[in-house]
C-alpha cells in the first residue's frame, strides 16, 4: 500500500470509560496518531449500527466503537447490546464486501490511558494496510 | 424565541496546554466561517472568570443561542460551561464541547496534524451544536439514609459524622465486628497511640448511635435505583446465637470441643479460637458468632450427644435453625469502606514464608507484640519447652509493594513508618535485640513521620540498603542473602526471625462490590476516584463515594480524612434534600412506535413501560419512559426496531451532522 495513504477514522467511544481512558493518554501526555477523531456517546449501546454505515458513506476509513469492559458498564449491560451489534455487524460488513480490519470494537476502561494508544495505533495500522475506502462512498450524480 | 442557531464559538487557550500545538487563530479564523457562526473568539484561559465573562456577554449582545467551547474535555468543564449559560438565561444544554486539549493538543506533537485536527472537532461540535435542543432538568427528593459498607476506621468515622449530623445510617460489616485491620494493630506511628484505645470509644459509638442501625455478619446482595434513591438488599447472615440473648459471657467458646482448634482469624493465625467464637475481646457487637464451616454440629449435625455451647449457655442463646434473614432498605448514597487485604507473603517463594515458622507478615508480629495478642505481648517463638526469644531480628520492606513481578508497582505508603515502629517496639520488649531493617527506599513523608524514623535509628535500629534475593535455613538460623547496595558489599546476616513488611492489595472480593456498584478500578486494582486531585472521594456513580484503602494504600490519619471527606460529600447531598435527575434521556414518539415492546426488555433500568395511547379512535399500546428511572445510556435508541426512539442530546440527527463532518477526509 501507498506509504502516504493517511487513514480517516471515526471512533464512537462511551462517556464512562473509553472516553475517560483517551483523557488520561492526553492527560499523561501519551502520543499517538492524529488520524482518528472521536464522537462521545453515554454509552457503547447508544451507538446505532447505523452510524457505522454512515461513517462508511461519509468516507470514513475506519470505524471504532469503543467501550467499557464486558461487565463493568456504567449503565450495567449497554455494552453487551454493543458487543452482540457489532458482533452482527462485523458479519455484515464482511458479507458485503468491507474488509473486516476497517471496522474495531475495544474495550478500554478510564485508567487505561496506555491501552488507548495501542487500540488506535492498531486500528490506524490495519487501515493503513486495506487502504482508502470509496467504496461506499455516496456519489454526488453530475447532471 | 426565534430557534435559527446563532452560534458562538470559543476556543481556548489553555495558556500553552493548547496553544503549543493547535494553532488558536487559525482555528478561530476557521470557525466563524462556519454555517450559523456569529461569534468565533479566543480567549487564554475559558474557564477563569474574564473568559466565562465573554461568552456571557456574547449571548447578550449578540443574540447567541448556541455555545462551542473547544477547550479541554466535557467530562473537566462542561458543568463550568453549562452554568456560565444559565447565568446568561440560556438553556444550560445548548452547549457542545470540543475536546481539543486531552485528545488533541496533548496527545498529538505535529502543530499542523494537531491543528487540522482541532478544526475538525471544532466543526463536527458546530454541526451538533445547530441542532441542540433545550432541556428541563428535573429534581427528586433524596432519601435522607446513607449505606456505609465496611466497619473498619474509614467506615466508623464516616458512619459517625454522617450521624452525628442527624441523618440516618446504615452500616454493613461482613465479620462479626466493627474495627477492621486498625483493631489488630498494637501501637500506631508514630505517636505511639494505644491502636485498641482510641479505636474502642469510636466502635462502640458506632454500635450505641440512635441514628445508626449497624449490621454485621451481613453483606450487601443488591443495590438498585440511583443517586438520592438507592434501594439496597442485605443479607444478614445466621449466627446461630440469638443476638438479644446473648451476653456474651464467653461460656459457649469455653465448652466448644474445638476450642483452641480453630486459626483465629483476628490474630491472623498465630492465636486459635473456638468453633463459636468473638472475634477479639473488645469486639462490637460483644456477641458470639458460630463458624458454620467449622462448628461440628452444623457441618456434620452431631456434636457429641448434644452441643456443649448450647447446653452450657446460661441465657439459651443458641438456635441453631437459624436462618439468614434479608433486610431490605432505602439510601439516598453509599460510601465504600470496604478496605484492602495484606499481601500474601508466599507469593514471593524467596522469602521462604510458607516453608520457615519464623519468618512471619508484619501483621502477625503486630499480634505477636500486642497486649492483646496470643502471647500476651511477649515476643517469645516457638511452643512449650522449646520457645525461645528471638535476639537477631530483620525486617524487610517493601514486600508486595513497588514490585512488578508481583504485579503491584505501587508504594503501599504504610509499611515503611510500621516497620520504624515495630523495630521500636521490639527494642522495647527485648532491649539486648539486635534489629537490622533491610529497605529500598525510606519514605517518611507524613507529619511527625521522618522525627519518628531519626529516633528509632538512635535506638540502634540500624538500616541496611539492599532488597534481599532469598532466605534459607542454616543450623538453627535464617540467612538473608542481601547486597548492600550502599557498599556494594555481599551480605549473608544470619538471624532468629525475619519479619516481612508486606503491603496493601485491594480486596480479593473486590468483583462483588464492582458488580454491586458499578465502580470502576484504577490501574493499582483499587477504586478508582472520580478526579486524583479535585475529587477523590467521589466515583463515576453519583451517590456513591470513597473512603479508606479502597481507594488506595494509606495510613489512619489520610483514612480517617478521606472517611470525613466522604462523608461531607454524602452530607451535602442528603442536606439539600434534592438532587437533578439526568436530562439526557430517551423519549419516544407515540406516533410511530410500533408497541413491539422491545425497548422495555432492553431497558436496565426497568424505565420503560407499555402504555395505552389513542392513535386516530384506536387504543393501541405505545412504549413510554418514565422519567425519573431512565438514566439516559441510549440502549433502545439504538435497539428500537422502527427508530421511535431518541436520546435526548443525543439524538440520530444530532450525532449525523458530526459524522458528516468527521467521516469526511
Amino acid at each position: 500500500m501507498n506509504d502516504k495513504f493517511e487513514p480517516n477514522i471515526v471512533a464512537f467511544l462511551c462517556n464512562w470509560c473509553s472516553y475517560a481512558g483517551a483523557d488520561l493518554a492526553g492527560t499523561s501526555r501519551i502520543q499517538y496518531p492524529a488520524n482518528l477523531n472521536i464522537i462521545r456517546v453515554m454509552c457503547t449501546g447508544r451507538v446505532n449500527p447505523l452510524f457505522v454505515l454512515n461513517a462508511f458513506q461519509q468516507g470514513a476509513d475506519g470505524v471504532l466503537v469503543s467501550g467499557c469492559h464486558p461487565g463493568d458498564c456504567h449503565y450495567m449491560e449497554g455494552n453487551y447490546y454493543a458487543r452482540r451489534r457489532f458482533t452482527l455487524m462485523r458479519e455484515l460488513l464482511e458479507y458485503v464486501g468491507v474488509d473486516p480490519r476497517r471496522f474495531h470494537m475495544s474495550w478500554v476502561s478510564a485508567s487505561e490511558g496506555a491501552k488507548w494508544k495501542e487500540v488506535v495505533e492498531e486500528v490506524v495500522e490495519n487501515a493503513k494496510a486495506v487502504g482508502p475506502f470509496d467504496q461506499f462512498r455516496r456519489n454526488k450524480i453530475n447532471w | 424565541m426565534n430557534n435559527k442557531p446563532r452560534i458562538g464559538v470559543y476556543v481556548c487557550h489553555c495558556g500553552i496546554n493548547i496553544a503549543k500545538t493547535v494553532e488558536i487563530d487559525p482555528v478561530t479564523e476557521y470557525a466563524s466561517q462556519l454555517p450559523n457562526v456569529k461569534v468565533a473568539r479566543n480567549y487564554s484561559y475559558m474557564c477563569s472568570d474574564p473568559g466565562q465573562l465573554l461568552i456571557r456577554e456574547d449571548i447578550e449582545k449578540e443574540g447567541l443561542n448556541r455555545i462551542v467551547v473547544a477547550s479541554c474535555s466535557p467530562r473537566m468543564h462542561e458543568l463550568t460551561f453549562r452554568k456560565t449559560l444559565a447565568e446568561a438565561g440560556l438553556n444550560p444544554y445548548f452547549l457542545e464541547m470540543a475536546n481539543i486539549r486531552e485528545q488533541c493538543s496533548w496527545v498529538h506533537e505535529d502543530v499542523e496534524e494537531a491543528t487540522a485536527k482541532a478544526r475538525k472537532l471544532v466543526a463536527s461540535s458546530v454541526a451538533k451544536a445547530r441542532l441542540l435542543e433545550p432541556l428541563e432538568e428535573k429534581e427528586v427528593d433524596v432519601e435522607p439514609a446513607t449505606l456505609v459498607i465496611g466497619g473498619g476506621i474509614a467506615g466508623i468515622q464516616a458512619a459517625l459524622d454522617i450521624a452525628n449530623a442527624g441523618f440516618k445510617v446504615y452500616m454493613v460489616e461482613k465479620t462479626p465486628s466493627v474495627g477492621g485491620t486498625m483493631a489488630q494493630l498494637d501501637k500506631t506511628f508514630p505517636t505511639l497511640d494505644c491502636s485498641a484505645c482510641i479505636l474502642t470509644p469510636k466502635m462502640v459509638d458506632v454500635a450505641s448511635h440512635p441514628n445508626i442501625e449497624l449490621m454485621t455478619y451481613s453483606q450487601v446482595e443488591e443495590i438498585t435505583g440511583y443517586v438520592g434513591n438507592f434501594e439496597v438488599k442485605v443479607r444478614k447472615k445466621a449466627r446461630y446465637i440469638d443476638m438479644e440473648k446473648c451476653t456474651g459471657c464467653g461460656i459457649c467458646a469455653e465448652e466448644c470441643r474445638l476450642k483452641n482448634r480453630i486459626p483465629s482469624e483476628f490474630d491472623v493465625g498465630v492465636g486459635k479460637r473456638s468453633a463459636v467464637y468473638l472475634p477479639f475481646p473488645q469486639a462490637v457487637p460483644a456477641k458470639y458468632t458460630v463458624d458454620p464451616e467449622r462448628c461440628l454440629f452444623l457441618t456434620r449435625g452431631k456434636c457429641g450427644e448434644s452441643p456443649k455451647c448450647a447446653d452450657a449457655c446460661p441465657s439459651q442463646a443458641f438456635d441453631f435453625e437459624q436462618a439468614d434473614e434479608m433486610v431490605e432498605f432505602k439510601v439516598g448514597a453509599v460510601i465504600v469502606a470496604t478496605g484492602f487485604d495484606v499481601f500474601d507473603a508466599s507469593r514471593k517463594p524467596e522469602y521462604g514464608y510458607a516453608d520457615y515458622d519464623n519468618v512471619l507478615t508484619a501483621l502477625e508480629m503486630e499480634r505477636l507484640v500486642s497486649a492483646s495478642g496470643p502471647t500476651g505481648g511477649k515476643i517469645v517463638l516457638g511452643k512449650g519447652d522449646e520457645a525461645y526469644t528471638p535476639k537477631d531480628i530483620a525486617f524487610i520492606k517493601c514486600v508486595g509493594s513497588r514490585d512488578e513481578s508481583v504485579g503491584n508497582e505501587y508504594c503501599s505508603r504504610g509499611c515503611c513508618m510500621y516497620t520504624a515502629k515495630l523495630a521500636h517496639l521490639v527494642h522495647e520488649k527485648i532491649p539486648d535485640a539486635n534489629v537490622r531493617i533491610y529497605y529500598m527506599d525510606v519514605r517518611a513523608f507524613g507529619k511527625g513521620f521522618e522525627e519518628f524514623y531519626d529516633r528509632v535509628r538512635r535506638e540502634g535500629v540500624r538500616y541496611i540498603r539492599g532488597n534481599p534475593s532469598e532466605i534459607f535455613k542454616r543450623g538453627d538460623k535464617l540467612v538473608i542473602k542481601v547486597e548492600d547496595t550502599l557498599t556494594a558489599k555481599a551480605l549473608e546476616d544470619e538471624v532468629d526471625l525475619v519479619v516481612l513488611a508486606v503491603g496493601l492489595e485491594p480486596r480479593k472480593d473486590v468483583r462483588e462490590i464492582i458488580d454491586l456498584l458499578r465502580l470502576s478500578q484504577s490501574g493499582d486494582r483499587f477504586f478508582l476516584e472520580a478526579h486524583p486531585k479535585l475529587a477523590p472521594v467521589d466515583t463515576a456513580t453519583d451517590g456513591v463515594y470513597l473512603a479508606g484503602c479502597a481507594q488506595g494504600p494509606k495510613d489512619i490519619p489520610d483514612t480517617v480524612a478521606q472517611a470525613k471527606g466522604a462523608a461531607s460529600s454524602a452530607l451535602i447531598l442528603l442536606s439539600s434534600g434534592k438532587v437533578k435527575v439526568q436530562a439526557q434521556i430517551a423519549i419516544v414518539n407515540e406516533a410511530t412506535c410500533r408497541s413491539c415492546g422491545y425497548c422495555v426488555e432492553i431497558c436496565p433500568y426497568g424505565a420503560i413501560e407499555m402504555v395505552e395511547a389513542n392513535r386516530m379512535g384506536h387504543i393501541v399500546s405505545v412504549a413510554r419512559v418514565n422519567e425519573a428511572l431512565c438514566k439516559g445510556c441510549g440502549a433502545c435508541v439504538a435497539g428500537c426496531f422502527s427508530g421511535s426512539i431518541q436520546q435526548k442530546s443525543f439524538k440520530d440527527a444530532q450525532i449525523l451532522p458530526q459524522l458528516a463532518v468527521l467521516g469526511v477526509k
